[in-house]
């Protein structure tokens, strides 16, 4: 590939020029709410639930909502892995189960056909009311978890990921990644997954997403299905606010590795603050694609790089904003600096016209391409219904980015970056580098 | 399957067996005069066309000494023509709101667009025009080739696992073309020059050289029209040479280890398969053996109730992560391939003996009814699977094409699946699963100490500034 979209995208947007798809809402009477699409051509169907129980659940236990949802499919009702996941596979169908940090994803595609479908729900159905959480296969899973964490160790990119957070977000649950840490998985119990499972896989943490060949009263007949599996459980407390950076942090780690991973990272949005369109078009000119301005300096006219960008998460809390690259060690001082010098420069004067004018074009012309497909609708509707979203947002979201200006633009830009204040990570062969840092811009 | 002249008298009509409500997707396919193959495939689900421009040049056309051509070629796809210079290219897909990139592999390099469908003639322009008319400047491709080092090492150089599979290719194919990596020898692209490139492009970049797939809400008559215009004038060059297909000779197991700084070993078997392309060209592999490969794959690793997952990670507990692959799309004989990393406390040793039991059964035990029923399912729902992705189903055409199939191929899959039995299973174990044209590869976890990462001394001198 000639870049890596290092998408951190669940933050993009929907359809626009020709409308999209219309999304049918509706709540449930335990007040679950439903977002569904349908979608007749193909005889699938995509089924998401999106449970508050992604890894910032996690309190000290920093990788039990991974290691939890892993385990979700490992025994059931009675049944073993082989047993319940041959009732999926049988049939052609995928049963997944992702962990991120705001929320955990249950996801389910199958055939339409009766039999098929049928089959799959029950299946689905039986471990979302009683997951049995084997004890041998809890303590098999978490030793994998290790495992994995341990390969993390060999990765300069997921090394410096690990800094990056830890730097970010102290003493906050979004400072560790989603896959856990070494100690706290080390010291997981069965029950502390069980527990975990009865508190956060309930009907008033999950909302429900529904695309593909149905019609709107089966998708009301099986989300409610569903969701009558589930225990009636209670909301969560809100997860703690975080604070910006006022000062600028370095971590620095030898790795043994020919290039240096640089990150440059700032506490940056919620998914409620006002100005994150502005904040998120500015992001796209700033470091997202093939024409950003650090593509364009880094990679087009330097050569420094295969992959720049720049990305941002929008979370429940503040979530992170993040510039990131890799170059051959000897060259990693001078590459920190010119990301520096680029973000500066666009802090204090924001886009052009020209720039944002292409930006917008491309942000809004692109929007049929987020939902041309049902596994991309469903993916985009479990993001919108999980925060909240209003299920029009495919419609508004587009227009709202034609009305973004220059000045809002760098007004969202300067309200969360400074560049005096960022947290920079290298990790690589330091000593390799035989640039000379001069003192930043 | 090539039909010389202007275009096919009908276009082909596939009924997708089992369609239910769906009307059925029309596939058309027509070729120009100058050899440029055109497939249009309609699928109004979305306001969307995917363009893919496919080239039959990859990394095993190429020799020793310019390995990496094809890709870095790829690379300077993008910077620009007397009409459109710089990156206007990118610029241009961007305004009119589509996505595009590249992609090389060994036997193809594609092009692709995602545009919403009014824009779709702005796409097929720009296509042609760098078909025929790339400047190739030596500056930028200076830069380009520093741009392409850092993809290398940061895909190769620093990730071990990466490195290890790399090294075992090229001990398995000795004398194939598969060889050497797409992304080429770090030595070949250190003496790679622009002339080099501009040989490269001029010889294989040609209308009877590709494939144009468009799939989306498009009419095919407009489509072929478009083609007509943009590509139509474009001289066919002469036949391309025919490629050596590579010797797959090998007696006896090869073994190599890979020392490289990691926490974590490694383990990759490399069986020698013929592919459905080398299959179908070889008159002594008969036609079903690539599928009962692919069904062997599915038995071993068709989701988390497959054999390798039941039995290695749960069952015995001997790999932490374990999966087995079949290139049944490779032009030439490719692999049948196993890889895992072993559960903690268990050795690369106990993994490569826990996958030589599997085998050794798959050799002489027939599958149980229940096991290729689940696989045959799985087959089924992916084919309808694959059409929820206006870019996969795009894929799918050029990639057969690409090969040297047709792109009904695709149409016969499942029902060739379908067919398979457990005796077809055995016997192609049997027959390709065996010790003589194994290549096993280990890595070797040295420690992460800071330092080990310069072998390479960089050279002399900063970046070229401007």
């Amino acid at each position: 590939m000639r870049a890596r979209w290092s998408l951190l995208l669940l933050l993009c947007a929907a359809a626009a020029a020709p409308a999209a798809p219309t999304v049918q809402h509706w709540r449930l009477a335990a007040g679950v709410p439903v977002y569904f699409v349908e979608a007749r051509e193909l005889p699938m169907v995509d089924i998401r639930l999106a449970f508050d129980a992604g890894s910032a659940r996690d309190g000290e236990a920093k990788g039990l909502a991974s290691l939890t949802a892993r385990l979700l499919n490992e025994g059931a009702g009675g049944l073993d892995a082989d047993e319940l996941n041959r009732g999926f596979e049988r049939h052609g169908a995928q049963f997944g189960a992702g962990v991120r940090r705001d929320f955990a994803v249950v996801s389910l595609r199958s055939l339409s056909r009766r039999e098929a479908l049928r089959a799959s729900l029950e299946n689905l159905g039986l471990l979302l009311e009683q997951a049995d959480f084997p004890p041998a296969a809890f303590e098999r899973e978490r030793e994998r978890m290790l495992v994995h964490i341990r390969q993390r160790q060999q990765s300069p990119g997921a090394l410096a990921d690990e800094a990056l957070y830890a730097e970010l977000f102290p003493g906050h649950p979004y400072a560790s990644l989603p896959g856990g840490e070494e100690e706290a998985v080390a010291a997981l119990r069965r029950e502390d997954a069980l527990a975990f499972y009865r508190r956060h896989y309930t009907a008033a943490n999950v909302v429900a997403v529904l695309v593909g060949d149905l019609d709107r009263g089966q998708a009301e007949e099986i989300a409610a299905q569903l969701v009558e599996r589930l225990g009636a459980g209670r909301a969560l407390p809100e997860l703690p606010p975080v604070a910006a950076l006022d000062e600028a942090r370095e971590r620095r780690r030898d790795h043994p590795s020919t290039q240096t991973h640089i990150l440059l990272g700032q506490v940056g949005l919620r998914i409620s603050d006002e100005d994150r369109i502005a904040f998120f078009v500015g992001n796209h000119i700033l470091g997202g694609g093939l024409l950003s301005r650090l593509f364009q300096e880094i990679r087009e006219r330097r050569g420094l790089a295969y992959s720049v960008s720049s990305s941002f998460q929008a979370l429940r809390q503040r979530g992170p904003f993040v510039i990131g690259m890799q170059t051959r060690n000897d060259q990693a001082a001078l590459a920190a600096e010119l990301l520096r010098a680029q973000l500066a420069e666009f802090i204090s004067e924001g886009p052009t016209a020209e720039e944002l004018k292409a930006a917008k074009s491309y942000l809004v012309g692109s929007f049929p391409l987020r939902v041309d497909s049902n596994g991309k609708m469903a993916e985009y509707l479990s993001w919108i219904g999980f925060y909240g979203l209003p299920p029009d947002y495919l419609q508004t979201f587009p227009r709202k980015i034609e009305k973004v200006s220059a000045r809002q633009v760098r007004a969202a830009m300067d309200r969360y970056l400074d560049a005096q204040n960022m947290v920079t990570v290298m990790v690589g062969d330091l000593s390799a580098d035989r640039a000379e840092p001069s003192p930043a811009p | 399957m090539s039909f010389p002249g202007a275009r096919v008298p009908a276009a082909f009509l596939v009924l997708l067996f089992l369609a239910p409500v769906s009307a059925p997707a029309a596939v058309h396919e027509y070729r120009l005069d100058n050899g440029l193959k055109l497939i249009v495939k309609e699928d109004r689900r979305a306001p969307v066309a995917c363009v893919q421009l496919w080239y039959k040049v990859g990394s095993s056309y190429e020799r020793e000494g310019i390995t990496g051509i094809s890709h870095v070629l790829e690379h300077m796809m993008f910077q620009g023509t007397e009409k459109n210079p710089d990156n206007a290219f990118s610029r241009t897909v961007s305004r009119v709101g589509g996505r595009e990139n590249a992609f090389t592999g060994r036997d193809y390099t594609a092009y692709y667009q995602l545009l919403e469908r009014s824009r779709l003639p702005v796409g097929i322009a720009l296509e042609a025009d760098r078909m025929r008319n790339l400047i190739l400047e030596e500056e930028a491709f200076a830069t380009e080739l520093e741009v392409v080092k850092e993809e290398r090492r940061w895909r190769v150089e620093d990730s071990p696992v990466s490195y290890a599979y790399e090294t075992g290719l090229s001990l398995a194919f000795r004398h194939s073309p598969y060889h050497h990596p797409v992304i080429g020898w770090m030595d070949d692209l250190d003496a790679m020059r622009i002339d080099d490139v501009r040989l490269w492009y001029r010889r294989w970049y040609a209308p009877n050289n590709a494939v144009l797939v468009v799939v989306g809400d498009v009419e095919p008559g407009e489509v072929l029209a478009l083609a007509r215009e943009h590509f139509g004038a474009f001289e066919a060059l002469e036949p391309l040479p025919a490629v050596r297909s590579g010797v797959l000779e090998q007696q006896g197991r090869r073994r190599a280890v890979v020392k490289r700084p990691a926490q974590v070993p490694y383990l990759f078997l490399f069986y020698k398969a013929p592919s459905l392309p080398s299959a179908v060209r070889d008159a002594a592999v008969p036609y079903w053996e690539p599928y009962a490969l692919e069904v062997l794959a599915g038995l071993l690793t068709g989701g988390e109730s497959a054999r390798l997952r039941s039995r290695l990670v749960r069952g015995q507990q001997v790999a932490a992560s374990v999966s087995a692959g079949y290139n049944i799309l490779a032009r030439l004989p490719m692999l049948f391939s196993f890889s895992g990393t072993p559960a903690r406390g268990r050795s690369v040793a106990e993994l490569e003996e826990a996958l030589q039991q599997e085998i050794q059964e798959l050799r002489t035990e027939l599958a149980g009814e229940d096991e290729l029923r689940r696989v045959k399912a799985q087959a089924e729902a992916s084919r309808w699977y694959e059409l929820d992705s206006f870019y996969y189903q795009a894929l799918v055409i050029g990639l057969l094409e690409s090969v040297g199939l047709s792109w009904q191929v695709q149409e016969e899959y499942v029902e060739r699946i379908r067919e398979v039995t457990a005796e077809q299973v055995r016997e192609v174990a049997r027959k390709y699963l065996q010790d003589d044209v194994l290549t096993v590869v280990e890595l070797e976890p040295l420690p992460l100490e800071a330092g080990a990462g310069r072998q390479r001394a960089a050279p002399e001198g900063g970046r070229h500034a401007r």
